[in-house]
């Protein structure tokens, strides 16, 4: 296993060139997953965010005694999909007018008599936030008799679920196919490296040597480029994101870098594709030498 | 020690063995001599499984190398010493690192190396010269390292192609010798050469093949070669 681990490393003295080409290949293009990746979450969260502003208004008949309301406001806070029920009397709902409705100030001003009903505001559960969900909730909430109307921006959430939809869906596929560009660039460079010391490898056969001692260093090569690879990529993730944050208005919003486990899966992706690489390029090799 | 029987070798553009007979006992010294493309190197690779036959029997020091699987390759390998025209030394290694080579893939014990690749490097007369990078070598000082490299796992049995094609006559003298004195020792030695020169200089068994076929061979003494093991 030492001599294994020695030649592996050897090969970082003996083709210096080549193997700062190799890691290099491997960071740049786990690199382009990452930006792509970055770019994705940020766009998750983004979407996240206005996802949260989704939630079901039941506008309550005047004159429903607050006993009622009180018991409906439990029975509602109990469906599987709703996380938090709040209750808005007509005169909460004028007061959120004149502050929110600018332009119609004045007009509420002078009202002698509040024309807003008193409503539920139904926020949903993480997951429920969407067109089905929030149907599915507005059909309950029809059938509750003082229950005026129901109305969740019917067309918005569907856009929004729509956006969703092909966010992760042109989001999966460029990043599958960045990825599959990432491992087939890999595995050129890797089989570079093999078919330079084809030679090599020939005499090992020569003069006995198993195929697990003439694979182990490459294998171990192979993952050695990739986990450098995968840092490189993350130092080069992180520098980005740190020009963008600094340079971008959209400092405010809030940006988001990977997470501790996301940015391990990254290297950990980097070196399964560094194995993978060597791995398919050296089985290759030992069947031509 | 090594026995051919009735093998051919059939390629698409020919065949390179045509019925092919042959053993050569334990200790032994043979000679095969014949034109480039006779069947020489077909014969010594299939002796160290490198190539199949279509059909016959080929036995190697024990192995039957028509169903030898390929984990059993290394260890038929580990009781050959393999040498040919072009050395085929790691450039990028000093000729003690070369022979050691050999015994660090065999999984020797660290202890055991460098005393063994120093006895071999000796006997091979290159000692002093031990910590060479092989350009730095001549021709005949790097094939004596490629026979050290041989040498080093004690083979019962040395292959040798064309070991002497590359060197001019004063090399291929002294190499002729080592590998003679190998002999002396005890080691089976299979050697191809077109050098007939060579082959005049001994009286050893000579094999000569043309176009894929043994068409002469000098004999052996079976009363005094001993059988394979």
């Amino acid at each position: 296993m030492r001599l294994v681990l020695r030649e592996a490393l050897n090969v970082f003295r003996r083709a210096p060139a080549l193997s700062i080409l190799s890691i290099t290949t491997i960071a740049f293009s786990l690199y382009v997953v990452g930006l792509f990746g970055l770019v994705a979450l940020n766009l998750r969260e983004a979407l996240r965010g206005v996802e949260q502003r989704v939630e079901v208004v039941a506008y309550l008949l005047r004159g429903t005694p607050p006993e009622s309301i009180a018991q409906a406001s439990e029975d509602i806070a109990a469906f599987p999909e709703v996380a938090r029920v709040t209750f808005v009397s007509e005169d909460e709902a004028l007061t959120r007018a004149r502050a929110e409705l600018v332009e119609f100030r004045d007009a509420y001003r002078d009202l002698a008599v509040n024309p807003l009903p008193a409503s539920l505001e139904i926020q949903l559960k993480d997951g429920s936030r969407d067109a089905a969900h929030a149907q599915l909730v507005a059909e309950r909430l029809r059938g509750i008799g003082f229950i005026d109307d129901v109305r969740y921006g019917r067309e918005w959430v569907e856009k929004l679920d729509r956006l969703r939809n092909i966010g992760g869906l042109v989001g999966m596929s460029i990043g599958l196919a960045f990825a599959v560009v990432a491992v087939v660039i890999i595995g050129v460079t890797i089989r570079i490296t093999v078919l330079q010391r084809a030679r090599e490898i020939a005499i090992m056969r020569l003069v006995g040597a198993t195929r697990g001692f003439i694979r182990g260093p490459f294998l171990i090569e192979g993952a050695l480029k990739g986990l450098l690879g995968g840092i490189l990529a993350v130092i080069m993730c992180y520098a980005s994101y740190l020009l963008f944050r600094n340079q971008s208005e959209l400092a405010t919003s809030g940006i988001v870098f990977f997470k501790t486990p996301q940015i391990l899966l990254g290297i950990l992706f980097g070196i399964a594709i560094g194995l993978g690489g060597s791995l398919v390029s050296v089985g290759r090799q030992l069947k031509n030498v | 020690m090594i026995r051919f029987t009735h093998v051919d070798k059939q390629y698409p553009k020919g065949a390179a063995l045509k019925d092919v007979s042959l053993h050569i006992a334990k200790g032994e010294f043979v000679f095969l001599t014949g034109h480039s493309g006779a069947g020489k190197s077909t014969m010594l690779k299939m002796m160290f499984a490198e190539l199949m036959p279509t059909s016959g029997d080929v036995r190697v020091s024990g192995f039957n190398v028509n169903e030898i699987r390929p984990r059993e390759v290394p260890k038929l390998r580990r009781r050959l010493g393999i040498v040919f025209q072009d050395f085929r030394l790691l450039e990028d290694r000093t000729a003690e690192e070369n022979v050691a080579f050999a015994l660090e893939v065999t999984g020797a014990h660290p202890d055991v190396i460098p005393p063994k690749v120093m006895r071999v490097l000796t006997q091979v007369g290159l000692a002093a010269k031990s910590h060479a990078y092989p350009t730095e070598l001549s021709g005949g000082e790097q094939q004596r390292v490629a026979i050290a490299r041989a040498l080093v796992n004690d083979p019962a049995i040395l292959l040798a192609d064309e070991p002497t094609g590359n060197l001019d006559e004063r090399a291929t003298r002294g190499v002729f010798q080592l590998i003679r004195e190998i002999n002396a020792g005890g080691t089976c030695v299979v050697m191809a050469t077109h050098d007939l020169d060579l082959v005049k200089q001994a009286t050893y068994r000579t094999v000569e093949m043309r176009e894929g076929a043994v068409v002469f061979d000098s004999g052996t003494d079976d009363s005094t070669a001993e059988e394979e093991s």
